[in-house]
């Protein structure tokens, strides 16, 4: 079949509020969170949405601060689009995508100020701890978005302080304190696509594949907003970007009940 | 974000803005088309002291050849910053933030171009800002629409950008540097007026739902003034070409 033949089908589905698997417009595939599967770092997560995986982990290094913010720790989002996870992915510097993907999950944890970036400063102007959040994917049947910032913010959420030996100004990365990083919120990232005007949540890799654009917004737990991004180039319309809003913040909800189960 | 280093005690004061603007004023702004005679289309564009130029190749040859969209043109914009534009200096070629602002650049063009007219070719669109002073992005999208159809190329419409945000509280139109770097809130829009389509939306820092909302309608009705802009800095050039056309026609009839 054809991308064309596909979408039409897509969109045929969608216009009677169904998807090729059977789940509802607003519906995510199932979620399912696995905490720290990864010994050697600081903080990890395994993340599944339906056959989606992605694997984050939380290194933790010290660092001189940034001149324009000297008693603050910083945090880095990198994502490696490993040819393993996509067909389409090759290998090489980071394409747009993933640093796209990156950005986005980046904005949605700085700007809600989820890492207490004070209580990560060891000396003033001197040292202070580097928070860096690693995304790989290993298997990409789309919405890898939300799949990386749920990912994410479940592995800052365990992830615990190595031990730092001052005198040698060492890092001994193989120590963990019993500290933990320190959290203020839980930011959530949830991704809509549209499809001949069809809006929907969490697109497969197929449905991506066919999809116009999609919005993605990242919500927090009193209910604001802390980044948004449209993606492709499709558009959307203000009835709908206000229309998302709410839904997101509903949908936020069902995972922040996830992350906070785990 | 409040009590960064370096940021000034009040943004707002009597309802007015550190640079005298009231909340929802644009700085001004100045667009001009066909600026690089190279280039099958180009413009410029001032918005207070942000100053970008935007040329267009093509629509040309793919290269590499793997690229060649069969039934349409593929667009790709490269946005770049000038190591000058910055007050300290930034290192040339690009960076992660410009690699981003390219590929949704790219894609908030797309929209308004008929790619289904160009097929097998290629849409190059280059951005150079010369001079960053907050708003960058938007502006360069006004400017490439501009510069999209000097080059010629069919267009649904134009596709008008403009960013808002939140600054010691208010919601302000077109933040200048001071109000970008020490704001809380940055929500950049692009947008086609004739459809109403939003093409690109960005926001980042922390609002409510309602505020979102009403951004995006300072937002699009900001987008109406640049596009009468827009529209005139074509008008300029082509009636200028115009007036020259009768001489032409003299010089081909001797």
């Amino acid at each position: 079949m054809g991308i064309d033949s596909i979408k039409s089908y897509m969109s045929e589905l969608l216009k009677k509020g169904q998807r090729e698997d059977g789940r509802k417009i607003f519906d995510y595939r199932k979620i399912e969170v696995e905490v720290n599967p990864l010994a050697r770092a600081c903080g990890s997560a395994r993340v599944r949405i339906g056959e989606t995986e992605v694997l984050v982990g939380v290194k933790m290094d010290v660092t001189k601060p940034y001149p324009d913010s000297p008693d603050d720790g910083t945090l880095m989002v990198n994502a490696e689009l490993i040819p393993l996870a996509n067909p389409d992915f090759e290998p090489g510097p980071p394409s747009p995508q993933s640093v796209e993907l990156a950005r986005v999950v980046d904005r949605g944890i700085r700007e809600s100020g989820a890492i207490d970036t004070a209580k990560l400063c060891i000396t003033p102007k001197e040292k202070v701890w580097t928070v860096f959040i690693d995304i790989y994917p290993m298997n990409d049947d789309g919405n890898l978005l939300d799949a990386a910032a749920l990912g994410a913010i479940v592995a800052l959420k365990h992830a615990y302080i190595p031990k730092y030996d001052e005198k040698e100004e060492k890092v001994l990365y193989k120590e963990l304190t019993k500290e933990k990083l320190p959290l203020t919120c839980l930011p959530v990232m949830t991704t809509f696509g549209k499809l001949d005007g069809n809006v929907f949540l969490d697109a497969s890799r197929r449905e991506e594949k066919s999809y116009d654009g999609r919005l993605s917004i990242a919500t927090l737990e009193n209910g604001a907003i802390s980044a948004m991004q449209k993606g492709e180039a499709g558009t959307f319309t203000e009835k709908e970007v206000f229309e998302l809003l709410g839904t997101a913040i509903e949908k936020g909800k069902e995972l922040r009940g996830l992350i906070k189960k785990v | 974000m409040g009590g960064k280093f370096g940021a000034p005690d009040k943004m707002i004061i009597g309802g007015k803005r550190l640079d005298g603007r009231k909340p929802d004023e644009l700085r001004p702004i100045t667009i001009k088309a066909g600026v690089i005679p190279s280039a099958d289309g180009s413009a410029e564009i001032t918005q207070g002291e942000t100053k970008i130029v935007v040329a267009v190749y093509g629509p040309r040859e793919v290269f590499p050849k793997h690229m060649s969209i069969a039934d349409r043109a593929c667009v790709e914009c490269r946005y770049d910053m000038a190591s000058f534009s910055t007050p300290e200096r930034s290192r040339p070629g690009m960076s992660r933030r410009s690699t981003e602002i390219s590929k949704i650049m790219a894609e908030a063009l797309m929209p308004a171009i008929y790619l289904e007219k160009y097929p097998k070719t290629k849409i190059d669109i280059y951005v150079e800002v010369t001079n960053a002073n907050a708003g960058t992005r938007c502006a360069a999208i006004t400017a490439a629409s501009v510069a999209l159809a000097d080059a010629g190329i069919e267009m649904r419409d134009m596709v008008v950008a403009v960013a808002s945000g939140k600054v010691d509280g208010k919601l302000v139109l077109d933040m200048f540097e001071i109000e970008d770097n020490f704001g809380s809130a940055d929500l950049p829009l692009a947008y086609m007026l004739r459809k109403g389509e939003i093409t690109l939306l960005q926001m980042d820092g922390e609002l409510t739902k309602e505020e979102i909302q009403e951004l995006v309608e300072m937002n699009i009705e900001a987008c109406k003034k640049i596009y009468a802009m827009q529209k005139k800095a074509l008008q300029d050039k082509y009636s200028v070409e115009k007036k020259a056309m009768p001489d032409a026609g003299e010089e081909n009839g001797n």
